[in-house]
């Protein structure tokens, strides 16, 4: 019986209704006990509204060599940004 | 081990000279994994390691309020080994494997810790000196070029500063207290100076990983640099207190604006650091009892989990 | 009157969480894994935090001048008023998971109740301890069902605690006439009524945990008085020796 606890990683969620973010990880036994330790661990300074783990075997991640292809392609459209759009000067748009 | 593709290694070293970030996924040559999770896990180590000379006086601790700020204080410290033993992990090596390195006294820990704690004082005094050093060095590692690391630094930074503050305003409470409490701080500076300054390790000249740690980018800075910075910020304070720094030495040069110090006792930290300070076997038990004494925690532990998720899967 | 007896009742709520405090402060450094060392502390805090609001507030009722330190660090162990729970030594984790539990689940009915009282600070006091022991009982409890649950030496550690903590809980809901005082002034609650739903609770965790409630009577008690284990004076003697090798120091 190996005593080796499994990893967790966690996500917190600040105040303020913004997105969660990676804090780090924890090992833990199961669900309860990586709640447990991250609250304990990564909210003791009021950091967080919502704690989210995740057992660490399970997140699946871009590969590194995904990057190219993947995300470049986002990277060379201006279309999709507000600033390629021109508009007269002194129109209010919104 | 087949060599190491050439071209690989020149586009991972062009990648740090652009200053990118190195990720967990990324390819990286076996002696940068190899020396990250050497650095990494002496780090971690030193966290945990650390709570013991402090946790030696939370039982006495004067006042509720100094009670509080020691524990919360001690507990920061095994929040921050446990972060930087989950950014070693993503090397691909597992914490209980650094651990038993460590209880087996093969791995290595900070040289500080193998001092021991032996009034009050020490708890104002480590957190000006020892916080004080570790900031220091912190903040250059914030921008170390792996990843994990840097972000384990950047949140253990944040911490730190009150770690820091809590100590010197410990120390400013003593230096203007009874005569006994101003001895009892002097004691305490004169015992802890010098094995801070051995916290930044040897000089650059006997430091044989620097070379390759400052190549790539994990280490900004180099040990004497990282000490200097420590003493000029020092000096000023332990004047404002009114306790003195024991080193005749000591000497403001105008031209650098450094305060140039003493010969540090080598022998000293060699000894140290090979096992035979003041406290390392108190240190390396305490850690393997309370290693052995949790086994059965984590097993039953382990063993609940695995009970339950049987049972699920035959509900 | 009131005064004497409201003062006698704070140091009792405030001794409890000190002593608690420093007990699990014990671990620290020394838990059985990174991650349970910080969950001890916390709770540690939480319980010290408490009783320095506790301890503040009955230096202000008595109005003797005497703040949280003079209280916590110049009485002597027959001027405590802690449980007798509380002051055992730490032993080993499941001993102190199961004393955490069973403080926590007595406190979680009380302090509820507490939130009732007619003194304003009091009840808030209760209210933000009734949230931090909510924590406590949750970490306790799920605990103590992992060590009923678990293997076969977590299961025997977790029971013999059991066994030996269990005596002690009688001294929970015994009251005497300074509560029925402040029970008619509306400032505490009967202690009485709150013993079947605590027991109750421990039932239904026990059972969960694979563990028996044993059956064994009551110790006596005193703690309330002042009568304490032989345990608390060494407690004290070291909690005690800086603040009192240095009359009159500022820290």
């Amino acid at each position: 019986m190996s005593d080796q606890w499994p990893l967790w990683e966690v996500f917190t969620q600040p105040p303020g209704g913004k997105p969660h973010e990676h804090a780090g990880s924890v090992h833990a036994p199961d669900a309860e006990i990586a709640l447990q330790n991250a609250r304990d661990v990564y909210t003791r300074r009021g950091e967080a509204v919502s704690i989210w783990v995740v057992p660490s075997a399970t997140i699946v991640a871009s590969a590194p060599t995904d990057a190219g292809p993947f995300f470049d392609p986002g990277n060379d459209k201006p279309y999709r940004h507000p600033q390629f759009y021109k508009v007269p000067r002194g129109v209010k748009v919104f | 081990m087949p060599p190491e593709d050439p071209a690989k290694n020149k586009e991972f070293e062009a990648r740090l000279d652009r200053g990118e970030t190195i990720e967990p996924k990324d390819w990286m040559p076996e002696k940068y994994r190899k020396q990250l999770i050497r650095m990494m896990s002496q780090h971690a180590h030193s966290e945990v390691v650390g709570m013991l000379p402090e946790g030696n006086w939370i039982t006495r601790a004067p006042s509720l309020r100094r009670k509080i700020s020691l524990l919360a204080k001690v507990q920061d410290e095994g929040g921050h080994g446990l972060y930087i033993y989950c950014g070693t992990e993503t090397l691909g090596v597992d914490r209980a494997e650094l651990i038993d390195l460590l209880l087996a006294g093969t791995a290595k820990y900070s040289s500080i810790f193998n001092y021991p704690t032996l009034s009050w004082a020490d708890m104002g005094v480590i957190g000006w000196f020892v916080d004080g050093a570790a900031i220091v060095n912190q903040t250059a590692l914030a921008k170390a070029s792996y990843g994990p690391y840097a972000r384990a630094m950047v949140r253990i930074c944040k911490e730190e500063n009150f770690h820091k503050r809590q100590g010197y305003e410990l120390c400013a409470t003593l230096a203007k207290g009874t005569p006994a409490q101003q001895k009892m701080v002097q004691d305490s500076v004169n015992r802890w100076w010098w094995p801070s300054l051995m916290m930044f390790g040897p000089s650059d000249k006997d430091s044989p990983n620097n070379a390759d740690l400052m190549r790539w980018r994990v280490k900004q800075k180099g040990n004497d640099e990282l000490r200097q910075r420590y003493v000029n910020l020092t000096v000023p304070q332990a004047e404002a207190l009114g306790v003195t720094l024991p080193d005749p030495a000591l000497r403001h040069d105008k031209e650098s604006g450094n305060w140039e110090f003493g010969e540090i006792d080598w022998t000293e930290f060699k000894q140290v650091i090979s096992g035979n300070g003041p406290c390392n076997r108190e240190r390396l038990a305490a850690r393997n009892e309370a290693h052995a004494a949790g086994a059965w925690v984590r097993d039953a532990a382990a063993a609940y989990a695995e009970k339950h998720a049987r049972r699920e899967q035959v509900a | 009157m009131t005064n004497a007896n409201l003062f006698e009742y704070l140091l009792r709520l405030a001794d409890d969480r000190l002593v608690l405090g420093h007990r699990n402060s014990e671990w620290c450094g020394h838990g059985p894994i990174l991650e349970e060392d910080i969950a001890t502390a916390n709770i540690a805090l939480d319980l010290l935090g408490q009783a320095q609001l506790l301890l503040k507030l009955a230096g202000e009722t008595e109005g003797q001048g005497r703040d949280e330190d003079a209280l916590a660090y110049w009485r002597d162990e027959s001027q405590f008023r802690n449980l007798q729970l509380v002051e055992l030594p730490k032993g080993d984790f499941a001993f102190t998971v199961a004393r955490q539990f069973l403080f926590s689940a007595w406190n979680q009915g009380f302090l509820e109740a507490l939130t009732q009282s007619k003194h304003e600070d009091l009840a808030g006091i209760a209210g933000k301890a009734l949230k931090e022991n909510r924590y406590h009982l949750r970490h306790s409890a799920e605990w103590l069902i992992r060590f009923g649950d678990g293997t076969d030496e977590s299961h025997r550690r977790a029971q013999t605690a059991l066994d030996e903590l269990w005596p002690w809980t009688g001294e929970f809901s015994s009251e005497d006439q300074v509560d029925r005082a402040l029970l008619a002034e509306g400032i505490a609650p009967a202690l009485t009524p709150l013993r079947p739903p605590f027991e109750a609770m421990v039932r239904d965790i026990t059972a969960r945990a694979t563990l028996t409630v044993p059956d064994r009577p009551m110790r006596m008690t005193g703690g309330r008085t002042g009568r304490h284990t032989e345990y608390l004076g060494h407690m004290l003697a070291e909690m005690q020796i800086v603040a009192r090798s240095h009359p009159g120091a500022v820290w």
